[in-house]
């Protein structure tokens, strides 16, 4: 074709990336990797090596090492055997290292660009524009918190040896979100990056040799999900962290349980993407396309529901289509393409499997007339209208270039229909009304909201979800904390199998009028469905009284008051404030009588102490309702990110032995001062405390449903409540077996998990038993992203 | 579009267009829809108060424009040479002489020299730029100058550049440059109607420059870089459309801020939305700040992006530049040599 043609057609032709360096490197390896233990290249143990494929293409890659138990038990051994240099080592000096790594990454940010986007399909573009520069930016972010780790962490010590995984949608921003907040936290690290997407990730190894970092504080083995799950599995591991898919997610909730492991997950997503009909339409259709064609779709945060206002649906629908129809779908080196190359076989036919069932039940079909590549994995932009919340292309992550579109009415609709869904990562709205678009972005369950704006990311600000989108965060403050547990807990010793304090005091001999006990729900004193008492007794073995014996009803008749509740979770701090202080003060009117009942269990001293720091408890939380501030973080673009901490939601609260006043004041507390509703299940030791206490709650103007008191067997009682997919967040503070169950009961809804581990905590000491650890937990991170300008 | 006024003008046969409809009045297409010529509609105020935009979303998409499209080899050079035809070729100094423009008008006949048009084996093409663009005072002679070329002669009019001289003088001056063979009148709008909000005034001002134009092509200058807001700019490419401009022009060129790609995806935007509502199609002229062959590409990506090909053709899309020309000739010589081309080495205008 001549110029003359060309100039006749003003095509774009062909704008080919050179991949030559990374060509060059693969060869320097003879493309073939074995996995990278402390420092060095190791050849697997006994597995052998796997195929890596260019997927735009089809074209071999590498060969890369099958990892077994036995590679990972070696890169556990390097990771532990590092631990205690890298530890040693000044804040300082591993900020030297993390700065080494971020600038040695900007100077072969070309070749790992070329690399990802050939083991990824995706275009190079986005590997060029977004992943590499985020990579970049991670490590030098996390250059700072290295730095700054004794200051702005203080009394905080590493978890220690962190296992993490990683998927193939990001492979490189995903190891940096990874790798960096632990390295910058004192940690050691054992990567798997994802069996497709391996390369990367052995590049990275050599960039560590290259800056020098000691050996075996980064390693890296590669193969399959069994190699992951050996990772899982390890029992010299501290930390998982792990971002993929939900029901891995769950798997690995599952196998950490019988485990102190710390875990945090990064899973599924589907996200709302709502515009109003205020809305600047053409700039939301670009929205979409960095929302649901970004990386072929194939992003867990992708902007896969789209949301229309009724009066604009037709509207956008045409400029959607119009927009659709001039993305360029094609091979991922080329500089110019919008649409690269499907991940894997696997993932096309899930693809194609999910779109023709979402047509059988009753989605119209739109995508635009493109030629696909003879060769090579690819799936054109998808458009699905008429969805309804019902369908499966409603529900389910496609994980594909899929747009399923509904309609709303109202605001309200919106947030109804934007909530309608198990997960809860990230949101969209558009709208060019602030009032509307934070109205809106405070309702919706997801841990980003992006106003205005799609998919963007920066290490400052923290990403995460709410639901079964997972629980931590990555990146900013929230994510170094993933890291970091308080140094005083990570040494606390086990707490003793059976708790039996000797009573100093003998009780009074004389007969006391039969007192009752009932459960509080809603705000009411309720009989136990079961008609069952049971008995409660002092440790001498005298009967003290009898408790309600709470039963799986109870618990779900307790959950349902809790989400009635709803008014304390949006009740002003500084309202919510005053209704705690009151509380102290009530209690502080009836110390002498419940000391005495309670004494009889732990005795005088005790008792008394018990009350003494429960009040003052009280009062710091009261003081803390409305202090608990987020953030206002500064992305390096024109806009502020608001991290809002808002409260979890239902919690379920075990309370511990010991302690059967102060330990049930300082969990619930801080659960209610952030306006989390809470089901308590108090100590088995000293169930008769929730007569006492509803009747202080009932006094104080706390509403009905924001706490409910639910006395019983505690092994019951967790179980439902654990179980209960309309609980967000259970706490369990009885004992360890307790603890193991509720993380494996848990799995249903992936709701959030804080146990005590089986370890002592001093509920007298308010270094321990108060303060920021907990409000951390009673709240979880939305960040609002809204950028301005006129 | 309205026929053009001297003979030996451009006609859709010198390029090799995308084809069209069968009707001959059809001068473009929006996703496959025929377009007509813009007659102007009445003004429409409930559609300039709906207006929404986002400036920093059309920015991030501006941003990213620029990345997700680029051209390279025989595709770049064919580019730069439909960039060419697409150029008003233009001299706005208080210092313009006759001999200047008439300089300039022997490089808008042969913007490439021969032996370069050869080694791109270019020669069918004839490639020539669309316009010239000069004050009334040069009207003749650039008439004069690129007769029999197929060279169109714009003037810039209606108190250009800063449009405040009283209505009527304005008017006037235009029918002088008309009269005098302009081909295409480029006028600039009060910008103190876009303030105030006063669309009406605006509409009308508009609509009588339309009126005065007759048959020449009138292209509005919205003054983007006074106006500050995207939205401003949204609201001012509506009402000029709805008043019957053929063309809308970002800038004089005097402003502090010229053509940028933001402005440039809103007015597009404006005109695509204008087109799916009346079935009338608008040019588009960015002009000021555009001197390099990469920017051109990136103006001309965003027409085939936003508004299709059929709007990339002098009918519909000009650049208003003096400088571009003379790097788009470098890169076409480094495109046919290999090596780097001194500008000293290309004629000037």
């Amino acid at each position: 074709m001549s110029i003359a043609d060309k100039f006749s057609t003003m095509e774009y032709g062909p704008a080919p990336e050179d991949p030559k360096e990374a060509v060059v490197w693969l060869e320097s390896h003879r493309r073939q990797f074995g996995h990278f233990i402390f420092g060095a290249w190791q050849a697997p143990l006994q597995g052998g090596y796997f195929d890596s494929h260019d997927p735009s293409s089809g074209k071999f890659l590498a060969s890369v090492a099958q990892g077994t138990a036995a590679d990972v038990d070696a890169a556990v051994q390097a990771a532990r055997a590092a631990s205690p240099e890298w530890r040693a080592l000044t804040p300082h000096a591993r900020a030297r290292y993390l700065y080494a790594l971020s600038r040695l990454i900007q100077k072969h940010s070309r070749r790992l660009a070329v690399l990802e986007t050939m083991d990824t399909g995706k275009p190079i573009r986005e590997s060029r524009d977004l992943d590499v520069p985020l990579v970049i930016r991670h490590f030098y972010h996390h250059a700072g918190w290295a730095q700054l780790l004794a200051q702005e962490f203080p009394d905080q010590l590493p978890c220690g040896i962190v296992g993490q995984i990683i998927p193939w949608n990001f492979p490189l921003l995903m190891l940096a979100w990874k790798i960096a907040p632990a390295l910058a936290g004192a940690n050691t690290v054992v990567l798997k990056p994802a069996e497709f997407t391996p390369l990367t990730a052995l590049a990275f190894a050599e960039i560590c040799v290259e800056a020098g970092l000691p050996p075996g504080v980064v390693n890296i083995i590669t193969g399959d999900g069994s190699t992951g799950e050996a990772l899982v599995r390890h029992p010299g591991v501290d930390k998982i962290a792990f971002t993929g898919s939900t029901e891995v997610g769950r798997a690995i909730r599952r196998a950490t349980a019988p485990s102190s492991q710390r875990l945090s997950l990064e899973l599924g997503g589907k996200s709302p993407f709502i515009v109003f009909e205020d809305a600047d339409l053409d700039s939301a259709v670009e929205g979409l396309v960095d929302g649901i064609w970004l990386n072929q779709g194939q992003v867990c945060c992708a902007g896969s529901r789209l949301l229309m206002q009724e009066s604009i649906a037709a509207n956008l629908t045409a400029k959607i289509r119009a927009r659709m129809s001039k993305l360029r779908l094609g091979p991922s080196l080329d500089k110019a393409v919008d649409v690269g190359a499907i991940i894997a076989q696997v993932q096309l036919d899930r693809i194609r499997r999910l779109v023709e069932q979402g047509i059988a039940e009753g989605a119209t079909c739109w995508q635009p007339d493109l030629r696909l590549p003879a060769h090579g994995l690819y799936y054109p932009p998808t458009l699905l209208s008429n969805v309804h919340p019902t369908s499966i292309v409603a529900q389910q992550e496609i994980f594909g270039p899929v747009l399923a579109a509904m309609t709303f009415r109202t605001p309200r609709e919106a947030v109804e229909l934007a909530n309608n869904t198990v997960y809860g990562l990230a949101a969209c709205v558009w709208s060019e009304s602030i009032n509307l678009s934070l109205h809106v972005a405070a309702q919706l369950k997801a841990g980003v909201v992006w106003v205005n704006c799609t998919n963007l990311f920066d290490a400052s600000c923290g990403f995460g979800g709410y639901r079964e989108s997972g629980y931590g965060r990555e990146g900013g403050r929230e994510g170094m904390r993933e890291y970091l547990e308080p140094a005083w807990f990570k040494n606390a010793p086990a707490l003793a199998s059976s708790f039996a304090p000797v009573p100093e005091t003998t009780p009074a001999a004389s007969p006391a009028i039969d007192r009752t006990v009932k459960l509080y729900i809603g705000g009411k004193q309720a009989r136990p469905d079961s008609g069952y008492s049971m008995e409660v007794r002092a440790p001498g073995g005298q009967l003290l009284g009898e408790a309600p014996r709470g039963n799986r009803k109870d618990i779900r008749n307790a959950v349902e008051a809790a989400h009635k509740a709803e008014a304390w979770a949006k009740a002003a701090a500084h309202t919510r404030a005053q209704v705690l202080y009151y509380c102290a003060e009530n209690l502080s009117q009836r110390r002498a009588e419940i000391a005495s009942r309670l004494a009889e269990v732990v005795g005088t001293s005790q008792a008394n102490a018990e009350l003494e720091h429960s009040i003052d408890r009280i009062f710091s939380y009261a003081a803390w309702a409305d202090k608990f501030d987020g953030a206002v973080h500064n992305p390096p673009f024109r806009n502020v990110t608001l991290a809002m901490n808002e409260p979890v939601g239902v919690i379920g609260i075990l309370c511990p032995t010991e302690a059967p006043l102060l330990g049930f004041i300082s969990l619930v507390l801080p659960a209610l001062a952030m306006g989390n509703p809470v089901i308590a299940v108090p100590s088995e030791s000293y169930p008769l405390i929730a007569g006492d206490l509803y009747q202080v709650f009932d006094t104080s103007d706390l509403p009905g449903g924001a706490v409910n008191i639910v006395t019983g067997r505690a092994p019951e009682l967790l179980e439902v409540l654990a179980q209960h997919d309309d609980v967000d967040a259970i706490w369990c503070f009885t004992n360890q077996t307790d603890s193991q169950a509720a993380k494996t009961l848990s799995v249903g809804n992936l709701k959030q998990v804080w146990t005590n581990e089986g370890r002592v905590i001093d509920w007298f000491n308010p270094q321990q038993a108060e303060g920021r650890w907990f409000l951390a937990h009673a709240t979880q991170v939305k960040n609002i992203w809204i950028p301005y300008g006129e | 579009m309205s026929q053009p006024h001297t003979s030996g003008a451009m006609t859709e046969s010198r390029w090799p267009s995308p084809p069209l409809s069968g009707d001959s009045r059809t001068i473009a297409t929006l996703d496959g829809r025929p377009l007509l010529a813009n007659t102007g509609i009445p003004l429409n105020l409930d559609w300039v108060q709906q207006v929404r935009v986002n400036t920093s979303a059309v920015e991030r998409r501006a941003q990213t424009h620029s990345a997700r499209r680029t051209v390279k080899k025989e595709w770049q050079a064919a580019w730069l040479l439909r960039a060419i035809t697409c150029m008003d070729l233009t001299t706005l100094s208080g210092d313009d002489t006759y001999e200047r423009v008439r300089r300039l008008c022997a490089k808008a006949r042969q913007p490439l020299q021969q032996d370069l048009v050869q080694r791109l084996g270019i020669q069918d093409l004839d490639i020539r730029v669309a316009a010239v663009c000069v004050y009334h005072v040069f009207v003749e002679t650039a008439l004069d100058a690129l007769k029999d070329s197929g060279v169109r002669v714009a003037a810039v009019s209606a108190g250009f550049p800063a449009g405040l001289s009283p209505l009527a003088e304005r008017v006037n001056e235009i029918r002088r440059s008309v009269e005098a063979g302009a081909n295409e009148i480029d006028i600039v709008i009060t910008r103190a109607h876009v303030f105030a909000g006063e669309w009406q005034a605006l509409y009308d001002e508009i609509a009588a420059f339309k009126q005065a134009c007759g048959s020449a092509h009138l292209k509005t200058i919205l003054g983007t870089g006074d106006l500050m807001t995207l939205r401003n700019v949204a609201r001012a490419s509506l009402v000029a459309m709805m008043a019957g401009a053929d063309f809308i022009k970002t800038s004089t060129g005097k402003e502090t801020v010229n053509a940028t790609l933001p402005v440039g995806f809103v007015m597009s935007w404006a005109i695509r939305d204008y087109a799916q509502q009346t079935g009338m199609a608008v040019g588009f002229k960015p002009a000021g700040g555009i001197r390099t062959a990469k920017q051109s590409l990136d103006w001309l990506a965003m027409i085939k992006e936003e508004l299709g090909d059929s709007w990339l053709r002098a009918e519909m899309f000009r650049f208003g530049v003096s400088g571009l020309l003379a790097d788009i000739e470098r890169q076409l010589d480094h495109y046919s040599t290999g090596r780097y081309a001194a500008e000293y080495r290309h004629p000037m205008a």
